[in-house]
């Protein structure tokens, strides 16, 4: 056993001792260490690290549930977080919903670990900074180089045991070109489990280019758009639908858009959540992860789950609980959109296609700051940003100022809407929020309705 | 027993590994939050956590390492790591930096707590959430959710330039919303704003919020408004409630007059500003009613604190004043860049987090009309309180925001309730167009203010007042 293997079964001993055998209790151990190399104006401006370790304790006793956790974990922390919970678990009012501890059950396999960005080190992240910025040629270039290391274990007093580990790398660079009064930026993202992976100056180079093609952006009157949209964009959807669309507590609660067994989507459009290619490999329930369909050929297929949202539902645990679930809902966390997978090389080749086909239309990079209006036909409002050209006949015209739009995201998705989706998927880091990646290709869709221009 | 020699100690290593200034936050923190639905308890989280951050400054380059263990052994290795991280960032060098001076601060704070949130029987607290949603599950919300957050820390900060300093803050809030859900939407009224309200007190706060008076009244306001009317679409005079008014100064007033936005240290992410440094004191913000004070030493606002997470003591300062642009929210190294003389914003959401700039309590002075000379005087217009969405640019000019409820006013008088308001505007055109403002202040507290990389949750003050504005657009829809 590991150190965190210990953990949890040194927590998940002091909780029996202090709750007795009738209790339901589970132990979630985790240690991290992350590392996050900040760049603005072309230098490092933030360079942070931090090792975190912490115990998650839920118990069930007595009718009644409560959870704590603690970074103290030495005995003397782990002994204060059960007599802590169990002391709640007596107070708290009833849990009619309780829905039981997860079975022994083992899992799929163990998220990509690589020994390299384990212990990647503050030089190392800086060269591809580094390379970035020199690759942006003199335009002012921004972002950051991350890594990340988590080790986890889970254990009930069911007898289920599961551990694990995964490493995450990833990189979001800007460059900024000026001229006038209005900057223009270009961007690029890329996520991997392997620091070996992000070729800082070949991010640079795509970053820098894009935003030499958006200097002198023109004025153009908001109105519906068919748009393609690149893999940042497709990013926000995939993001916006696990969030709201197949969120198992809103499906419940009859607020989701989604319906399983209906055709609410393009048929083109197959989405899963793909747990395989990053994060820990069960759930903070111990239910192992697998990939799932959310919608398969235009059909909505599935919602995620928890165990409790999947007992008020009738269903089965997806393996989609954390420790926000009970609140926001269990959430995909890594959706994908099944792309054509036929060896294309790189989303650009996706777009130019993409591109040659539009009569008239915007290619999107980038969207930022969308929030919903309401959730259940699933209206977003939010900004383009770092990018976006007028197509016309086949050809980018040239580049416009960022809009404003106001559309319902499986309104764009819905059936005869998708008119393509790209070869090539690329993971997306999240903003450097962790936990979440998104594998994006690029989208052609018919319409897309911007509401105003950004800057009025 | 206070953890000032962790902070020393680690203080000392980095030093002593090359650093040329260093400070150290040694933290203890507990916090706790329930939520409830339909009268059932569905989540409660106890948080216990402590450790140390150390900040190096190695020539001009940054560098900040964090562990959860306060031992002077741990300490100092985090000092050491912190010196190593910032030798590492001079390989891509900025500009010079320097830290505006502040006296050496030797002290403590503690903010008011009447009654300690830690120590209210869960027992009661369990009771009156499940009691609110219950209530409102039977006056008609599909779904009825209430929630409560406390939060206790101490702080010990050491710095290299003599910085002592221990914080002790307690804060407490709840609030509740009720959903109605309909055949194709849904509607939301919550109390007693979006998410709660929240200050750096204890649970007297929560009492006084009175949330069972009111839980009825947002059930059947929402079940209500599935049949309203849709807010009418085009220009008009506009009307916003208090506790939208605080959104509106957050997102349209508070993050634009970050500095480090404003210096582009945010650029690939939160964003930039569209304010325009060789114009503080010159740009006309909004109207000569507008007056935005940064006031981290309002008591019992969500921002308060004795001292920020640099160790310079809280202080007032003007950032609008009778409508012009006049301060920024600035930490000791940003101020430096700027060619400011003042820091006091800087702050972190824990030990593990980096100290950047953040809001701290920032809005609006008491105008000078009543809630009901602002209905009363106007002839045509909408009335809109309670935030539902929020969205803004990256520049902080263009927003649009949702709001829970409307309506219309006519000839002086609130009229009929309208669903799904909306309205949108660029923010120095939206403000300057602001022409009556109540003095009914009330400092709004927003527990969730997104902002950094990683990622730093934020906890921000703002008092705000209705006002009316004219020639707003509403009724945005897809």
């Amino acid at each position: 056993m590991n150190v965190v293997d210990n953990l949890a079964a040194r927590a998940l001993e002091l909780a029996k001792a202090e709750l007795g055998p009738a209790a339901e209790i589970e132990v979630l151990a985790e240690r991290e260490r992350a590392a996050l190399t900040r760049f603005a104006n072309s230098y490092i401006h933030q360079n942070v690290a931090d090792e975190s370790a912490r115990v998650t304790l839920r118990v069930h006793h007595d009718g009644r549930t409560a959870a704590a956790n603690t970074s103290r974990v030495d005995d003397g922390g782990l002994r204060a977080l059960a007599t802590r919970v169990a002391a709640a678990a007596r107070l708290l009012p009833a849990d009619r919903l309780w829905p039981g501890l997860a079975p022994p059950a083992s899992a799929t396999g163990h998220g990509p670990v690589d020994q390299a960005t384990a212990e990647a080190t503050p030089a190392e992240r800086a060269e591809r900074v580094k390379a970035f910025v020199t690759a942006a040629d003199g335009l002012a270039a921004a972002g950051y180089c991350g890594t990340t290391h988590v080790e986890s274990a889970f254990a009930n007093s069911a007898g289920h045991h599961l551990a694990g580990a995964y490493t995450e790398a990833a990189f979001d660079g800007v460059a900024r070109a000026t001229a006038g009064s209005t900057p223009a930026d270009g961007v690029s993202r890329f996520a991997s489990s392997r620091i070996g992976d992000i070729d800082g100056a070949a991010l640079g180079t795509r970053a820098a280019g894009k935003a030499r093609s958006s200097v002198d952006a023109a004025y153009l009157p908001p109105g519906e758009y068919e748009v393609v949209l690149e893999p940042e964009a497709v990013a926000d959807l995939l993001a916006v639908l696990g969030m709201y669309c197949f969120n198992g507590k809103m499906f419940v609660e009859h607020q989701t858009y989604a319906k399983p067994g209906e055709a609410q989507f393009d048929p083109v459009l197959s989405i899963v959540d793909d747990p395989s290619a990053a994060g820990r490999p069960f759930d903070s329930e111990g239910t192992p992860k697998r990939p799932l369909d959310l919608v398969r050929d235009g059909v909505t297929t599935a919602v995620t789950h928890s165990r409790r949202t999947a007992a008020e539902a009738g269903a089965e645990s997806t393996g989609h609980a954390s420790l926000g679930s009970d609140v926001w809902g269990p959430i995909g966390t890594h959706l994908t959109i099944d792309a054509a997978s036929d060896g294309a090389q790189s989303p650009a080749a996706d777009v130019a296609a993409m591109v040659e086909g539009v009569q008239r239309g915007l290619l999107v990079t980038d969207i930022w700051y969308t929030r919903v209006l309401d959730p259940r036909p699933l209206i977003m409002t939010g900004l383009t940003r770092n990018g976006v050209w007028l197509i016309e006949n086949g050809e980018v015209a040239g580049p416009v100022r960022n809009l404003r739009f106001t559309q319902g995201y499986p309104q764009a998705l819905g059936p005869g809407r998708v008119l393509g989706i790209g070869r090539c998927a690329v993971t997306q880091p999240t903003h450097g929020f962790g936990y979440q990646s998104y594998r994006a290709p690029a989208l052609r869709l018919a319409s897309w309705r911007f509401t105003g221009g950004a800057e009025g | 027993m206070t953890h000032f020699d962790a902070a020393t100690a680690a203080v000392e290593a980095a030093l002593a590994a090359g650093a040329r200034y260093a400070d150290a936050r040694a933290m203890e923190r507990r916090d706790e939050s329930m939520t409830a639905r339909n009268g059932t308890v569905t989540a409660l989280l106890e948080n216990e956590d402590a450790g140390i951050g150390v900040r190096a400054l190695v020539g001009s380059s940054w560098g900040y390492y964090a562990m959860p263990d306060l031992t002077p052994r741990a300490a100092r290795a985090a000092g050491e790591r912190a010196a190593e991280i910032a030798a590492a960032s001079g390989s891509v060098p900025g500009p010079a930096v320097d830290l505006v001076p502040v006296e050496a601060q030797v002290g403590s704070w503690s903010s008011r707590c009447d009654e300690d949130p830690l120590a209210v029987p869960l027992s009661e607290k369990g009771d009156l959430l499940t009691s609110v949603t219950e209530t409102a599950h039977r006056a008609g919300a599909d779904v009825a959710n209430a929630v409560y957050q406390v939060w206790a820390a101490t702080t010990w900060l050491v710095s290299s330039a003599g910085h002592r300093i221990e914080q002790r803050v307690s804060k407490s809030g709840a609030g509740m919303s009720a959903t109605a859900i309909g055949p194709d939407e849904t509607q939301r009224r919550s109390y007693p704003s979006v998410r709660g309200q929240y200050g750096t007190r204890g649970w007297e706060l929560v009492r006084e919020l009175d949330l069972p008076a009111n839980a009825e009244r947002i059930a059947e306001e929402s079940r209500a408004l599935l049949t309203a009317p849709l807010c009418p679409a085009g220009e008009t005079t506009l009307i916003l409630g208090g506790d939208q008014m605080m959104m509106q100064i957050h997102e349209s007033v508070g993050h634009a007059i970050e500095l480090d936005r404003i210096l582009g240290w945010e650029a690939a992410m939160a964003g930039t500003s569209w304010l325009d440094l060789r114009k503080l004191g010159s740009l006309r913000y909004g109207s000569e009613l507008m007056n935005i004070v940064i006031d981290p030493t309002i008591e019992g606002a969500l921002g308060s604190f004795g001292y920020d997470d640099e160790g310079t003591p809280a202080q007032r300062r003007d950032a609008v004043r009778d409508g012009i642009w006049v301060g920024v929210l600035a930490g000791r190294d940003s101020a430096a860049v700027a060619g400011l003389d003042y820091g006091g914003s800087v702050r972190a959401d824990g030990w593990a987090r980096i100290p950047m700039v953040r809001m701290t309590n920032v809005g609006l002075e008491p105008g000078p009309h009543s809630t009901e000379e602002i209905i009363g005087s106007t002839d045509d217009g909408v009335y809109m309180e309670t935030n539902r969405s929020w969205s803004i640019d990256d520049k902080r000019l263009n927003f649009q925001f949702g709001c829970e409820i409307g309506w219309e006013v006519k000839n002086g008088k609130r009229g009929r309730m309208i669903r799904n308001p909306t309205y949108t505007g660029i923010g120095p055109t939206f403000w300057q167009s602001m022409d009556m403002l109540s003095r009914d202040v009330v400092a709004y507290g927003t527990p969730n203010c997104g902002k950094g990389q990683p990622g730093q949750v934020g906890h921000t003050g703002h008092p705000a007042a209705p006002a009316r504005f004219q020639n707003v657009r509403v009724g945005v829809r897809a």
